[in-house]
């Protein structure tokens, strides 16, 4: 059956555009381009790569919410979107709200039967234009893509001016002046059709606005290569994965501008691409035994290989930092999709009793935060730090508060006793509990030359690190781990609490990607008259407000991007609550969780919950 | 032997090195490791080879994984920090190490199971990338932890305790390290220690990546007729290249062997290597000859010892990366923190 004609959205600063591209041909830094203008005109935008584990020739999407309120949760539905990929043409044109948009390259003529009556059609000859104006092939592909950004800019009215902008900032004083201008003359091309040709603007289009102040933006991974920098990292041991490959990249780039002696010119950081995820995480814990601050970036099956290892270090306790870029899972599951589902591998990695410390960050501003806390807390703690990124966060730029370092901050070290120290006769027992918070104190390697010296190893151990089976000496140490955790419990990022604008008994509890849907969801939800409670964890383990969050509620959601609930499962052993009290809330295709899944699957449970609260 | 505790109190006229040290300064606690066990007289020539060179004993990093002679580095050198990684994965863990702190000495101690079956990869990579290091495999063919089990380097054909025939290629240690790069390439015998000490200091003052085979028999899984790491099929199958004797910088040489049968390599650090050249056609500057002269020798069943190739001039994992002359655990956030000004350029450029 033909869809009816439908009424045409209007929308003002409030839309979803999608580009389906073909991957290889140039269009992401187009992409990026549109974005970054339409956040010029002051308009907050979050656009999202979905991109396929391909190098070439494959299907891959760019989209892009332009919100004026600033959510930048994914929205789900597609207002407009600009077809360049025939592979995928009918999926993507199903994709289309009724009312919505269509532009596509009209050089070669399609039968109608491919056009929906409900879609406007927005046809662009793009190929035309591009082969009439470029001989080079590669530049026919490169600015046919700069041409649909041209032809965008005056159906959605964005301002040609914030496009020079963006062109001089990329080119000019950069011997790149030739760029500057055939771009310009690119975009131009694109404008002149849409001038000449159709109506425009469109009823969805960007308005100016002053919502984005000065905000950054960026993507996590960059984000969180700049905090390892910044937070003190000399060694750097990592195996390519996708998606966190990008962060030790980043931080090579950083490196080479930021942390090269200016007198010798030698580096002040060593940076080793390792054979695989077993040798990079043992490179991080022989560096971080011997005192560097040190990091490997991996996803989930890299964990997977690196839990020995991980074990060793929560045993040994050798500070540790991990990014853990997650990832579909299980196995090579869905590489180029996003999940929060390594929260129960990460907290319980590696064979034993083991429990291991995790940060949540919701977006690249946190990125950056995080990974310089987690040097200090690896050091501090003496253990390893997973830094829960995801690749929603970890590879789409995002706009967020800007990065802040205050000069004054000093690395914490940690508790590592000095030559002087042991020269002055201070006892040490590499695995005392000397101060009551399960710490211990430790030497690093070559420091005294007759005290302080002592064997690493993975079996247990007295107190002083001697080789031990002894029952006492393994319950001592194991019990004195426990109470190490408690004392992180103290020290990790604190919860977030937003609490609703009337007193409820419903709480939400969520974190990390989940974040910015959320933060929609609520405002949807209390719109109607559904008031919750939220909190955003940024750690595990969890402080004592987590379990009094959950205690003032009679119901508390929780919401997490994995099939089994795992943050869920982690509440409820952790802090002993009745599961009966924590709703689900899991969402896992891979996509990013929207808050119109958020909002309906908190609406279709509540008259459930009427109930039985 | 192991209930006895070892005399705390030093003899008082025990001969001091130059540091300062005696002999005893660079023991451990009594080996708990078989009687007659050929890594316990590696660990004897360890301790004679740190003492011989006037290194202090905390200036050494001992490295290990797992397996009987992963255990040994408790029984030398008590005065260092030693680390008992886990199984295979010591090359990685010393090259952490070693990249945080480039000024102390890198003794990774490993086995034929440890580096060569589930470690094969480290340690290929570890050699490839050229670590400052010396490492040594304390070679017998066999699992003893695990009572008699072949490893990677048993040969075909050998016969293990309970009668089983090996049916698989060896991997020959030597011949990988050659390949990939390593600088100094040396195999020995735990029962020669006029040998295997100078190739030991050789190794220590190398300042690349070094790497010494040390075949070294189980006496009690691995020292049977059949085996082809016994202390006997050793000894009878023993084609020694050279004999090294080794020299710190400021010791006089002298001349006690004609020329033409001896090679005195200068080391980076200004110690000296001098080779007495059992062999006229065999050159141990040259990488490729090397591995050609030994595998011959392997196809006649005989086991190549001494120093096999080395570079007098070796890089290393810091010279590639180009990293800081101070170790890096010793930053400060001065030199590592770009600060707030840099960070508000950065800002502004993601606007």
């Amino acid at each position: 059956m033909k869809p009816k004609e439908a009424v045409p959205i209007t929308a003002i600063n409030d839309f979803v555009i999608k580009f389906a591209n073909v991957n290889g041909s140039g269009s992401a830094s187009a992409n990026e381009l549109f974005a970054k203008a339409v956040m010029r005109m002051g308009v907050p935008v979050s656009p999202r790569n979905i991109f396929p584990s391909n190098i070439q020739g494959m299907p891959t999407w760019y989209e892009a919410r332009i919100c004026e309120k600033g959510y930048h949760g994914r929205r789900g539905g597609v207002d407009m979107m600009v077809a360049m990929n025939p592979q995928t043409w009918d999926s993507d044109l199903a994709e289309i709200e009724p009312g919505g948009y269509l532009l596509y390259d009209s050089t070669r003529p399609m039968s109608p039967e491919k056009f929906r009556a409900d879609v406007q059609t927005l046809a662009v000859p793009l190929t035309e234009l591009a082969n009439a104006a470029y001989s080079d092939p590669r530049q026919r592909q490169l600015f046919k893509n700069i041409i649909y950004v041209g032809a965008l800019s005056v159906l959605l009215d964005v301002d040609v001016e914030v496009f020079d902008t963006l062109f001089a900032e990329q080119y000019q004083g950069r011997g790149k002046e030739r760029l500057l201008e055939s771009n310009r003359q690119a975009l131009q091309l694109g404008r002149d059709y849409v001038s000449q040709h159709l109506q425009a603007p469109l009823p969805i289009r960007v308005r100016r606005s002053d919502n984005v102040g000065d905000q950054i933006f960026t993507d996590g991974n960059s984000a969180a290569a700049l905090g390892l920098v910044y937070g003190g990292a000399t060694v750097a041991a990592w195996y390519p994965i996708t998606p966190s490959s990008s962060i030790p990249e980043a931080f090579q780039k950083y490196c080479a501008k930021y942390r090269v002696d200016a007198n010798t010119g030698r580096c002040n950081y060593a940076i080793v691409q390792a054979e695989d995820e077993l040798a990079s995480i043992g490179m991080v814990v022989g560096a971080g035994w011997n005192g560097a601050r040190s990091f490997t970036a991996t996803s989930g099956p890299g964990i997977s290989l690196m839990t020995e290892f991980i074990g060793l270090a929560y045993f040994a306790e050798i500070p540790v930092t991990i990014i853990n870029v997650q990832r579909g899972g299980p196995s090579t599951g869905m590489p180029t999709r996003t999940q929060q589902s390594d929260l129960l591998a990460c907290a319980y990695a590696s064979h034993g009793d083991t429990k291991h410390v995790m940060l949540f960050p919701q977006d690249p501003h946190e990125c950056f935060e995080h990974a310089a806390a987690a040097l200090d807390l690896a050091d501090r703690l003496q253990t390893p730090i997973f830094v829960m990124s995801d690749l929603d966060i970890g590879m789409n730029q995002r706009l967020c508060k800007p990065f802040v370092w205050d000069d004054a901050r000093k690395y914490d070290t940690g508790k590592v006793m000095t030559a002087e120290e042991l020269e002055a006769g201070k006892d040490f027992g590499r695995y005392k509990d000397v101060d009551d918070d399960g710490i211990p104190w430790r030497t690093l390697p070559g420091s005294h030359p007759s005290k302080g010296a002592y064997f690493t190893r993975g079996t247990t151990k007295d107190s002083y690190a001697r080789y031990s089976e002894r029952g006492p000496d393994y319950i001592y140490n194991m019990e004195r781990l426990v109470k190490k955790f408690q004392t992180a419990a103290t020290l990790v990022p604190p919860p977030k609490i937003r609490n609703a604008a009337l007193a409820t008994r419903l709480g939400v509890i969520y974190f990390g990607s989940t974040t910015p849907a959320m933060r929609e969801a609520l405002d949807v939800l209390e719109a109607e008259g559904i008031y919750l409670d939220g909190m955003r964890l940024q750690a595990y383990p969890f402080p004592q407000s987590v379990r009094d969050f959950i205690a003032a509620h009679d119901r508390v959601f929780v919401v997490e991007q994995n099939r089994d609930a795992q943050m869920r499962t982690l509440l409820i052993d952790e802090l002993e609550v009745d599961s009966s009290r924590l709703v689900k809330v899991l969402h896992y295709d891979g996509t990013p969780i929207t808050a119109r899944f958020i909002a309906a699957a908190i609406r279709a449970s509540l008259p459930v919950l009427r109930e039985t609260v | 032997m192991t209930y006895l505790a070892k005399p705390k109190l030093h003899h008082p006229t025990l001969q001091t090195n130059k540091v300062g040290y005696t002999r005893r300064d660079y023991e451990g606690p009594v080996s708990t490791l078989c009687a007659g066990c050929g890594h316990d007289s590696i660990s004897a020539a360890i301790i004679q080879a740190c003492w011989e060179l006037d290194i202090e004993p905390h200036r050494v990093a001992k490295l290990s994984g797992i397996g009987c002679s992963s255990k040994t580095p408790t029984y030398f050198l008590g005065a260092s920090h030693g680390f008992n990684t886990v199984h295979g994965r010591m090359p990685s863990v010393l090259t952490g190490a070693n990249l945080a702190n480039r000024d102390l000495l890198y003794l990774g101690v490993s086995g034929d199971g440890d580096s060569a079956s589930i470690g094969l990869g480290q340690f290929a990579n570890a050699m490839r990338r050229g670590v400052n290091m010396a490492y040594i495999v304390e070679n017998n063919g066999v699992y003893g932890l695990t009572k008699g089990q072949f490893s990677a380097t048993a040969d075909r054909g050998s016969k293990s305790k309970k009668g089983i025939i090996n049916t698989d290629n060896p991997i020959d240690l030597v011949g990988i390290a050659l390949q990939l790069g390593a600088t100094y390439v040396a195999r020995s015998f735990s029962g020669d220690k006029a040998q295997l000490v100078p190739l030991i200091k050789g190794a220590l003052a190398h300042g690349g990546a070094a790497f010494i085979d040390v075949i070294s028999p189980c006496v009690t899984f691995n020292n049977h007729s059949g085996s082809t790491k016994s202390y006997e099929h050793i000894r009878q199958n023993n084609e020694a290249v050279s004999v090294i004797d080794f020299y710190t910088p400021g010791h006089e040489i002298t001349a006690e062997y004609s020329p033409g049968t001896v090679i005195d390599v200068e080391q980076h650090d200004g110690s000296t290597l001098r080779l007495r050249k059992l062999h006229e056609d065999y050159d141990p500057t040259d990488r490729y000859a090397a591995m050609s002269y030994m595998n011959a020798h392997a196809a006649r069943g005989e086991v190549v010892t001494g120093l096999l190739y080395v570079d007098a001039l070796p890089t290393d994992l810091h010279t590639s990366l180009n990293t800081s002359g101070h170790p890096l655990n010793s930053l400060g956030v001065e030199q590592l923190c770009p600060g707030a000004q840099a960070l508000d350029k950065i800002n502004a450029a993601l606007r």
